[in-house]
């Protein structure tokens, strides 16, 4: 089966920045695909240009087999899209919005009723758009990005500025709609909701994509080690745990030890090592580094700087 | 299909800027209750009449006030593009099937119809000041307010692509438009402005909308005034590509 979307050699230019340089990747029918990075990386420029809503200079961009540019009222007609900070009409009233939007499609648009009923907006239809919180207003954008089913799904920077709560309800949403059997493209600076909801993620900074896999891969390859945290009184614990294989440093502030090692089996290492010289402990646990490391290792910053 | 969703987004453009607390007074009534202030003051006679001077006498009121019903409908759109740009609003409706010039035909279709509904109430609030038996071409005169209407809507679009954010719109808005009334004929006879002043006056759209709104105030055919309407159709066209040329979604 053919990528659903697939660019290769993106570029495009404001002025004299260069918003996004050699883009190339693809997207594959029903999976979460996340473009990750900081504000500025080129992620939402990307995404319009994917959008139709832009002209790379340069590079091919195929959706659904269609050029988003110049078949954009065809590719509309088969996408849904969520904007980064889009407002609606202050007083229009979510079911008219909804109402508008099912009229604007060749093609049946689905039950708007039901669709506010599943986005947890029925008691709010005739509420003015002004009116609505952050997360009400998500979930309108992500009702208008659904109203023509469609086959990809384009949300962009969909939770940022939502409380924990609204975000954790807008991420069961994304994935319902993955279960739908929908693509969903995503763009988001937040690393956690990318490691929760992304099949696989591409990381971008300054315009350019640096890696592209699953969340786990990519923490596999670029970041392979592994830390256990432990508390002991043990006196020889320090020597015992500098033999263990493939640890790389041990450290220790009063009885509390973090020893880090590479690879999966670090920590199995570690277990084996306690429990064969019989080394009590009273607190243990793991960390693992996440996409967030990643990126630091990555770009030498951190993606919130 | 090119139309489509061009009535539901007129409807709804209506219901929202009839929903805006100051939206309709302003626009509406302010103009009406000028209108029949100014009658009173001047308390002239407003029957067509082959009266062709300046001032306010004869068609002078009911002209002045129409242009003011349409500049405010102009300047209206110009705040409302600018708004709609600058919270995306634009950029979301662009996002979807619909037309770019849909979008734009809708706000039109609204501001003209604006324009249509004040005048009917100034007309209707006026009539004391029409004397019994005289005739005025109503119909006629309707039609030569949108034209003209029309065609500074187009100004007005050309005043919004130029115009970067949303809190200049307005005042950039009135300061071009509303002097445009001082030499436009109404007052003084535009052959009598100085030179320069003629010239431009000859190039504003506002000064063909005042002699084709006298015009038939007073009983004119079309036929004597199809170089007004001319005029107005060429400085449409050319704000309107000009616009085109210059116009930003966000």
């Amino acid at each position: 089966m053919p990528p659903v979307i697939q660019i290769s050699g993106v570029r495009k230019i404001y002025g004299s920045t260069v918003a996004v340089e050699e883009a190339s990747f693809e997207v594959n029918e029903g999976e979460i695909f996340g473009l990750i990075g900081p504000n500025g990386a080129g992620k939402t420029t990307t995404m319009e240009c994917i959008e139709g809503l832009r002209k790379p200079d340069r590079g091919t961009i195929a959706v659904l087999g269609l050029d988003p540019f110049r078949q954009v009222y065809k590719l509309q007609e088969r996408i849904g899209v969520q904007l980064q900070q889009a407002q609606l009409q202050k007083r229009i009233k979510v079911w008219e919005a909804v109402d508008l939007w099912s009229s604007l499609y060749r093609k049946k648009a689905v039950d708007g009723k039901r669709l506010l009923e599943q986005l947890g907006l029925s008691d709010k239809r005739g509420s003015w758009f002004m009116n609505l919180s952050g997360g009400q207003k998500q979930r309108l954008f992500i009702a208008l990005a659904l109203i023509n089913d469609p086959e990809v799904v384009f949300l962009d920077e969909l939770t940022t500025g939502l409380d924990p709560q609204s975000r954790h309800a807008i991420w069961d949403l994304v994935r319902g709609i993955r279960e739908r059997g929908k693509t969903v493209f995503l763009t988001t600076h937040l690393m956690e909701e990318a490691e929760r909801l992304c099949d696989r993620v591409a990381i971008m900074e300054h315009g350019r994509i640096i890696d592209i896999d699953t969340p786990e891969g990519l923490v596999a390859r670029h970041c392979p080690e592994r830390t256990v945290i432990l508390d002991t009184e043990n006196p020889a614990a320090k020597e015992i745990f500098q033999q263990i294989s493939r640890v790389e440093s041990v450290t220790c502030i009063d009885k509390r030890f973090a020893i880090s090692g590479r690879g999966d089996d670090f920590v199995t290492e570690v277990i084996h090592c306690l429990s064969e010289n019989r080394i009590r402990v009273t607190d243990f646990r793991t960390i693992l580094p996440n996409l967030e490391d990643v990126f630091l290792k990555l770009t030498g910053h951190s993606i919130r700087e | 299909m090119v139309l489509r969703g061009l009535w539901k987004l007129t409807w709804i453009e209506i219901k929202v800027f009839l929903r805006e607390p100051l939206g309709a007074i302003g626009t509406i009534v302010v103009p009406v209750l000028l209108f029949l202030v100014l009658g009173r003051i001047t308390n002239h006679k407003l029957a067509p009449s082959s009266f062709q001077g300046g001032g306010l006498s004869g068609a002078g009121l009911p002209v002045l006030v129409s242009l003011l019903i349409a500049i405010s409908a102009v300047l209206s759109l110009v705040t409302i593009i600018s708004i709609y740009r600058e919270g995306g609003i634009l950029k979301r409706l662009r996002a979807t099937p619909l037309r770019p010039y849909t979008i734009l035909t809708a706000h039109v279709i609204v501001k003209l119809m604006l324009t249509a509904a004040t005048l009917a109430l100034m007309l209707m609030a006026g009539r004391r000041y029409i004397p019994q038996g005289a005739h005025v071409p109503w119909f006629s005169f309707t039609i030569a307010l949108l034209i003209s209407t029309w065609s500074i809507l187009s100004v007005g679009f050309l005043i919004a692509s130029i115009v970067p954010t949303a809190r200049f719109a307005q005042p950039i808005g009135a300061v071009v438009l509303y002097p445009m009334i001082a030499i436009s004929g109404l007052f003084v006879p535009v052959e009598t402005l100085p030179p320069a002043l003629h010239a431009v006056a000859r190039a504003l759209p506002l000064t063909y909308a005042v002699n084709l709104l006298k015009g038939i105030w007073n009983g004119d055919t079309w036929f004597t005034h199809m170089s007004d309407v001319a005029a107005l159709t060429v400085s449409f066209l050319i704000c309107t590509v000009l616009s085109a040329k210059i116009f930003r979604w966000e």
